[in-house]
């Protein structure tokens, strides 16, 4: 057996002399399995494998977007969240956090990509913009798609952190000038999970990775590539303004009374009902709050389109494509049965005057009948 | 003076009539609930939450009458194969020319209210079909997107099947709309039908109103064979 020396060191060791307590790292533990929704004995599985486990390489790109995922994942609740996947422990490269620059980091990434071949975590974190051959987002002199494939083609299993990765995002809104592309649609081939929202949850990030280290591969993904774990609900689902909701109690504007009693945002735009995340359950900040507890809507940052679905988010019907901004499907529906009644009304009428002749007709040979009847 | 004799004609057998009837009413049912839900009313109420339900309650009757919309539309499915020739699904998917044709003669005839040879269906017109099939296939546009948004809430299994539809429309926000817009689209539906109704029964006098209760529509004898063949002789004779 080599020398533990020249082995990379496990999570635990690094842990260790980064000076966590083995009661800090059984804490961790605990909280990331909570938070995975392992049962109870996952605990230890996960604490086996961050102790044998060397550490995963891991390869984090940043294209377009706003680095608001990183800042997300920094701040998850647990420092240590941070520490193990971030500070030098994992991360050969990403442009963020990385203390080399220039030259240096790019001979860092080379080096991981050579070193690790089929073995390190490609995380993504931005769309990758397609139009006039990619050179809206150049790092390094070479565009973003350039690169993705290249990291792509080594890496064990891809990761695409945010809504940018995930669904192209804000860039890729109407009329999405750079062609910004979803990755999933340059990728083929990888293991490839989508971690959406706008940024993710810190603590879903962290899942996400844990889960990768602790089993070895990819965590169980619904129909279009989410975390089950953490995107099988719907934010409304899990809401604790629903029973609001059912009880039909809802906030009318901002500014009324039922906002200030906590009622359901639902009227005033909120997206919960169309959003699958883990807001409500996970929460932000150290489970402090998140945007339904603090009085705003959820805006379906983690939803493919969520930009360019409907005009506002403070609207609960969509504007009608094509009808005008104040136009929603309700607006064209009622001019619809509106048209149509004007419609119906005239042919009544040409219809009775057209009809004159033959309805005479009937009507006195019916009257005929009656007589006869008598 | 001369006057018409009629026939008794069973046109819509008990099962169609009975379809027709829970669809009408289950149309009705979740276009009211489905408008509540897209737009709750302001309730400005003093009561608690936990001792009020009504707009879960009003989810409740949208999710159960869909279940029984579905249910009832598979059952006219199955009964446009096995029913009479009323029923039968080739009054509403037969596109060939004659069928065209006969479309061609109703809206020159009953939309446009010209003069011409009369269209002699007794079931449903060419074009009354085609808008069965249209409603049909709204029909199938409500239950997928529908069931596709309920899906999440449910372990049956027949939901489930269902649950593939939100990934495949881009989530569940377009959904929405397409449900909603689709609703509208079968409101000038009921609109466009419950006055073609009226308008034929008043103009042509043969019970097109009340075939759907009793099930039967009343067919000049002429357009019998033996009739005409009586008149064939009668010409022949004189």
């Amino acid at each position: 057996m080599e020398p533990t020396t020249t082995q990379r060191p496990t999570y635990y060791e690094e842990l260790r002399r980064k000076g966590y307590s083995r009661r800090d790292f059984m804490k961790f533990c605990t909280m990331i399995a909570a938070y995975m929704g392992l049962e109870a004995s996952g605990t230890a599985q996960v604490a086996n494998a961050l102790m044998q486990h060397p550490r995963v390489p891991v390869i984090w790109l940043h294209f377009q977007e706003c680095t608001c995922c990183s800042e997300s994942f920094i701040r998850s609740s647990h420092p240590m969240v941070a520490d193990i996947i971030l500070d030098k422990i994992s991360l050969d490269y990403t442009e963020t956090l990385m203390a080399a620059s220039g030259h240096q980091a790019e001979a860092a990434m080379r080096k991981t990509m050579e070193e690790h071949d089929g073995e390190y975590v490609l995380c993504v974190e931005g769309s990758v913009p397609v139009y006039e051959d990619g050179v809206y987002c150049c790092i390094g002199g070479r565009s973003a798609i350039d690169i993705l494939e290249e990291t792509a083609a080594g890496a064990k299993a891809v990761i695409g952190w945010g809504s940018c990765a995930c669904n192209g995002c804000i860039q890729a809104a109407k009329p999405n000038p750079t062609g910004a592309t979803p990755i999933h649609q340059l990728i083929k081939g990888k293991p490839l999970i989508k971690v959406p929202g706008c940024p993710p949850i810190g603590e879903v990030m962290a899942g996400v990775l844990v889960h990768l280290v602790t089993f070895g591969r990819i965590p169980e993904l619904d129909r279009i590539g989410r975390p089950k774990a953490f995107y099988s609900k719907r934010v409304h689902d899990s809401c604790y303004r629903r029973p609001y909701y059912d009880a039909g109690l809802f906030v009318e504007s901002f500014d009324d009374e039922n906002a200030q009693k906590g009622y359901c945002l639902y009227k005033v735009g909120c997206k919960g009902p169309t959003t699958y995340n883990a807001c409500g359950v996970t929460k932000w900040n150290n489970g402090t709050s998140y945007p339904i507890q603090s009085g705003h809507g959820c805006i379906g940052c983690s939803e493919a389109n969520f930009w360019d679905n409907g005009a506002s988010f403070y609207t609960r019907i969509p504007t009608f494509p094509g009808f005008g901004i104040e136009s929603n499907a309700d607006t064209v529906g009622k001019v619809a049965a509106g048209a149509t009644a004007v419609g119906l009304a005239i042919h009544a009428t040409a219809a009775t005057l057209r009809g004159k002749k033959k309805g005479a007709q009937m009507e006195t040979e019916g009257q005929a009948n009656a007589a006869e009847l008598d | 003076m001369k006057t018409t004799s009629f026939r008794r004609v069973y046109v819509w057998e008990l099962p169609v009539r009975l379809f027709h009837w829970i669809n009408a009413l289950c149309i009705t049912v979740l276009c009211i609930t489905g408008y509540l839900i897209a737009n709750p009313p302001a309730i400005l109420s003093a009561a608690e939450a936990s001792n009020s339900f009504w707009f879960g309650t009003n989810r409740f009757i949208h999710f159960a009458t869909a279940y029984v919309f579905l249910f009832n539309l598979v059952f006219r499915f199955y009964w446009s194969f096995v029913g009479n020739k009323y029923a039968n699904w080739r009054n509403f998917f037969s596109f060939n020319r004659r069928f065209f044709r006969r479309i061609a003669r109703v809206l020159k005839l009953d939309i446009l209210l010209l003069d011409g040879q009369a269209d002699a269906a007794v079931g449903h017109n060419a074009l009354a079909g085609l808008s069965y099939f249209v409603l049909f296939l709204a029909s199938l546009v409500m239950i997928f997107t529908g069931f596709g948004m309920y899906a999440d809430m449910s372990t049956w299994w027949l939901p489930q099947l269902f649950a593939w539809v939100p990934g495949a429309a881009g989530g569940d926000y377009l959904l929405r709309e397409i449900h909603h817009a689709t609703m509208w689209l079968i409101i000038v539906f009921v609109l466009i039908h419950l006055y073609l109704v009226f308008f034929h029964d008043r103009r042509d006098g043969l019970g097109e109103t009340s075939s759907m209760i009793s099930g039967y529509k009343f067919v000049e004898e002429e357009a019998f064979p033996e009739a005409r063949q009586k008149k064939l002789e009668q010409t022949n004779a004189d």
